[in-house]
């Protein structure tokens, strides 16, 4: 069994994962999540059973992470009664529409907002959003609509 | 309507990555979380830059400029463990021995060795060579002694052009009993340099 060396997978990936968490959870997030991949990944890695596709492997991590962020900001929220002090600290100096799009992306199911970012932020073709997330092209394409659907419902909300 | 969503998308916000920050963090939350099997870490000295591998045992490996650092990290990933990271706030101390020793105010490492990549005669031959003083020699056929088989000369000098960890464990002390350099992995010119500094280059 050959796994590269653990280090590779940072060399390689690090600033797509970045970019992947960037959209995914926000710029202040983004950094502790990739953080969490790695070490998540790092501690399950002499386990894998082969290398193929690490890139997908690591991307499900990142999308695990991303939710969990995403959660805690939700609880972090819903336990807050002071609202004012909170609002301050979740949201950025400037809350424009983009703002608004991109707190909806957040809460959409996991697999479609990775999906979104994936298809429109990477701007990729269906097969390989689904060899990144390791599912079909079709699951893709339905995660993608899906998100899409939901969103616009939201914004034109 | 779509379109514009869809080009909002397209448009995210980026951020740069930090990739010091995050070497810096991950090495930090590893090696707190013993997940950090093996770090390495480029160091400068007169005769190339060297990369040495550091496990929480101790030193497993110094690799000269030549030698290609994929060969290096795949056998290390195979053999040890691919639970490797480039950290060198962890080889800081093979770091400073090192410029101790080329900066001449050092004469023996006092480094733990990790000697997971050497196995059998050659182990012993190895160990029999780490105790080679500074500024001393010994034949092949001293150290094969040593090590247990005295007529084992050539098996010795086999050993020592594996070894896995040059300059602290001194393989260029080893030399031919007429005082012929012998033959050295990192090439002798590298032997020749590390003689001098210790002031036993054999003179012919």
């Amino acid at each position: 069994m050959r796994l590269p060396p653990f280090q590779r997978l940072i060399d390689n990936h690090a600033a797509e994962l970045h970019r992947f968490l960037v959209a995914s959870v926000g710029v202040v997030d983004a950094e502790d999540c990739l953080q969490d991949t790695f070490l998540s990944a790092l501690r399950a890695y002499p386990r894998l059973r082969h290398g193929d596709n690490l890139r997908a492997w690591l991307y499900t991590i990142a999308q695990r992470k991303a939710t969990d962020a995403v959660r805690a900001h939700q609880r972090h929220r819903a336990t807050d009664l002071d609202g004012v002090a909170e609002d301050r600290l979740a949201s950025p100096p400037h809350r424009s529409a983009d703002d608004e799009l991109w707190t909806s992306v957040r809460g959409l199911p996991a697999k479609q907002r990775a999906a979104l970012v994936h298809r429109f932020v990477f701007d990729l073709a269906y097969r390989d959003v689904g060899e990144r997330m390791g599912i079909s092209e079709e699951a893709a394409r339905q995660n993608v609509s899906a998100g899409l659907r939901r969103l616009r419902m939201e914004v034109d909300r | 309507m779509t379109t514009d969503l869809e080009h909002q998308l397209r448009n995210a916000p980026a951020a740069e990555l930090d990739r010091g920050a995050l070497a810096a963090a991950l090495a930090k939350r590893a090696g707190k979380a013993s997940l950090l099997d093996v770090a390495f870490a480029e160091i400068d000295s007169p005769i190339g830059e060297l990369i040495v591998f550091v496990t929480p045992r101790g030193l497993l490996r110094v690799k000269y400029a030549d030698e290609p650092i994929e060969g290096v990290l795949a056998e290390v990933a195979t053999r040890v463990s691919p639970r490797i990271l480039r950290a060198p706030s962890r080889t800081d101390e093979a770091r400073r021995q090192l410029e101790g020793y080329f900066g001449l105010r050092r004469r023996t490492f006092s480094l733990p060795i990790d000697w997971s990549l050497v196995h059998g005669f050659a182990a012993g031959v190895l160990r029999q060579t780490a105790r080679i003083p500074f500024g001393d020699v010994r034949s092949y056929g001293q150290v094969a002694a040593k090590a247990g088989s005295p007529r084992a000369a050539r098996a010795a000098g086999n050993a020592l052009g594996s070894n896995p960890i040059p300059i602290v464990v001194p393989c260029h002390r080893v030399l031919h009993a007429d005082g012929g350099l012998g033959g050295y992995s990192g090439g002798l010119d590298r032997k020749r340099y590390l003689l001098a500094l210790e002031g036993s280059l054999p003179v012919r």
